[in-house]
């Protein structure tokens, strides 16, 4: 799309799918899960692109499959014009410094053992960069001092600090290598809207102070709307999706989108009073066992008649790019689409 | 108003004995509330606000080493701290009946979804099996759950989260309580289910004429579905109203930085969001005066020195803070 110095990671048709097997001497396998099948997007260098969708659908495996915690089975992960997804565990290790997660459990993901000062230096140290004993002290001072607590606090353990200083400190320890990307797998979604709105701040000072690029993984759209650039929602492994913020929000394409959208209680009673409470049925189908054809197409309010057998491509439509048979110009049925569509509203 | 339904007075919560260098944590502080029949209030407030301990001490399930200190609960005439275990155990799941957080631990994984729905009819409506097992199916139905009669022998597991929260409604609604209290019902489910699961709820208290206490830290599910508002900082309730004169106008500074710090659906975005800087209170060390002092913009020093009592005025609201005076401007 864009000259490659734009983008800072393109994810092209990325798979990951996790083995079910049956028996216990002989294990064989009978099936697989498809946790992530077929996503494709791409970061940009210095933007903050949010993935929403709902639990099972993927987006916290993307996010494992990028950082090569989880192995892909397909697909190409192409970081800074290198493409990452067959480099050996030994390549690995300077693109990691390049790339840090933010994890979502502020209490199971710091070491209750350590003191602070050890939680946010261990990757400097992992890394051969700590450098003497006052450089190393003072690189700490610093990156608590960049995420708003006070140096003094480095001789303390996590479980003196509350919820979101915690969140605070794994920010640090995600900053101390200077990555260029930080993947923040719902890292406010533990944390009291109050404390929330500040570790929002942060991370969006961070960003403009240090040129971060971010991707945002959240289940909560009020909190992507008000972080992200652009949007990607998934459904079931697939993204369904991807637009521009305000043109997600304003003109959602996918029916399921829509739904997502309609779900989510807006908080003011005058807002919801005139709204319409279109509420979707169902729940999402297991992975093992994906619906054929689309796989929102038996929880969709808009289905087709051949939404069951084809499973409609991520194709753009206007400044959007959406996986659903509605907008597909090319299909056959496309010519009924929008008169099907209105029967079933 | 109506006769209200329940009506706590002046209820205080403490955890710990409070000897040595321990204090005693004080969960709850002289807080008064009341319910009305059919009415939906939401107590909402952040973790550690006290509105869990409320909701429990409402049935009296405080777990140790909580202890009510003092106060009253009134409901259906009888004060509910009053009651001998056995009088207690007759309101639990019939007069007034409870869901959790969590569908996934509050069903008893041993036992089959039917017997669970069945209990609470066998136990306060003396049914017989066969019969208490059939008005299950009927309440399962109506929460709708698909197949009710065949999945009356199934198990917990074999059901989805959103599944298992219909199945605690079913559960709840079976004795036709007057009250039902649902302590973040919708917190483990995904948005679309947590829709479904709402409005269910709505629906099924508003048809038995049931009244609601839901609990939240969730803003905008309270202004969907809340009749009246409490909210709840430091154990005490510092605001309370009807849902929207509340929202349109919020009155004391936690409401108001409340509020301010959601992101919103709507409307502009991208800046930064205006929070409420410093952490919550620690309930073993609260101050002398008013517990949100130490984070509050428009402190003063009157704030400092003794809490601010909940103050009642026009409307049916009621705020707790010095610095807001009703007509003023």
């Amino acid at each position: 799309m864009n000259g490659r110095g734009d983008v800072l990671l393109r994810v092209e048709d990325l798979k990951v799918h996790f083995p079910v097997t049956e028996g216990v001497l002989m294990r064989r396998r009978v099936g697989s899960v498809k946790a992530v099948d077929g996503v494709s997007f791409e970061l940009r260098r210095g933007e903050t692109f949010g993935l929403v969708g709902e639990s099972g659908c993927g987006k916290s495996t993307t996010a494992l499959a990028i950082l090569r915690m989880q192995e892909p089975t397909a697909g190409r992960i192409v970081f800074d014009g290198e493409d990452i997804s067959r480099v050996d565990q030994r390549g690995l290790r300077p693109l990691r410094r390049r790339m840090q997660m933010v994890f979502q459990d502020p209490f199971g993901s710091l070491n209750p053992r350590m003191r602070v000062r050890e939680i946010v230096g261990e990757p400097l140290k992992v890394h051969g960069v700590a450098g003497n004993r006052r450089r190393f002290r003072e690189r700490v001072a610093e990156l608590l001092d960049l995420v708003g607590l006070l140096p003094a606090m480095a001789d303390r353990y996590p479980h003196q600090f509350s919820g979101g200083q915690r969140q605070r400190i794994g920010i640090a320890r995600a900053l101390a290598l200077e990555p260029d990307l930080l993947i923040c797998d719902e890292a406010v979604s533990a944390l009291d809207v109050s404390i929330q709105a500040q570790v929002l701040n942060l991370l969006m000072d961070l960003q403009e102070r240090l040129g971060l690029t971010y991707l945002f993984i959240a289940h909560d759209l009020s909190v992507v709307r008000h972080i992200s650039d652009r949007i990607g929602v998934m459904y079931l492994g697939r993204i369904v999706e991807v637009a521009a913020r305000d043109e997600l929000f304003e003109r959602p394409r996918h029916p399921y989108t829509e739904a997502l959208l309609a779900s989510v209680p807006a908080p003011d009673p005058i807002v919801e009073a005139a709204r319409a409470h279109h509420l979707i049925a169902g729940e999402v189908p297991s992975v093992r066992n994906p619906p054929s054809g689309c796989r929102f197409h038996p929880r969709c309010p808009k289905v087709l008649g051949h939404c069951d057998r084809a499973e409609p491509l991520l194709e753009a439509d206007g400044p959007a790019r959406v996986a659903c048979h509605l907008y597909a110009d090319s299909s056959p049925a496309a010519a009924g689409a929008g008169q099907a569509g209105d029967l079933a509203v | 108003m109506k006769e209200p339904l329940l009506r706590i007075d002046d209820l205080n919560v403490t955890f710990g004995a409070g000897f040595g260098d321990r204090p005693a944590v004080r969960a709850v502080t002289s807080l008064s509330l009341e319910v009305a029949p059919g009415e939906t209030l939401a107590i909402v407030g952040e973790s550690g606000s006290g509105k869990s301990v409320t909701a429990l001490s409402i049935l009296r399930l405080i777990p140790e080493p909580g202890r009510i200190e003092s106060g009253r609960i009134l409901f259906e005439g009888k004060d509910l701290l009053a009651l001998d275990d056995a009088g207690i155990r007759s309101v639990r799941g019939n007069r007034i009946a409870m869901i959790f957080q969590e569908p996934m631990s509050s069903l008893n994984p041993v036992l089959t979804i039917g017997r669970q729905v069945a209990e609470p009819l066998r136990l306060h409506r003396r049914l017989k099996r066969r019969e208490a097992l059939e008005r299950a199916v009927e309440h399962l139905k109506s929460v709708a759950i698909p197949d009710a009669q065949k999945r009356l022998g199934d198990y917990p597991h074999q059901f989805s989260g959103g599944m298992r929260q219909r199945v605690m409604i079913a559960m709840a609604l079976a004795c036709h309580p007057r009250l039902l209290i649902a302590d973040e019902p919708t917190t483990a489910l995904d948005v679309t289910v947590q829709a479904q699961i709402l409005e269910l709820l709505k629906e099924r208290t508003r048809e038995a004429d049931s009244a609601l206490i839901l609990i939240t830290h969730d803003l905008g599910v309270v202004a969907r579905y809340a009749d009246r508002v409490a909210v709840m900082y430091g154990g005490r309730i510092v605001e309370s109203g009807p849902a929207a004169a509340l929202y349109a106008e919020p009155r004391h500074p936690y409401t108001q930085g409340l509020l301010r710090s959601v992101p919103r659906l709507e409307g502009d975005c991208g800046g930064r969001l205006d929070s409420i800087e410093g952490q919550p209170p620690d309930l073993a060390a609260l101050p002398a005066g008013c517990a949100f002092a130490p984070r509050c913009p428009q402190v003063r020093d009157r704030c400092l020195a003794a809490p601010p009592l909940l103050e009642a005025g026009a409307g049916g609201r009621a705020w707790a803070c010095y610095g807001y005076e009703e007509g003023a401007a």
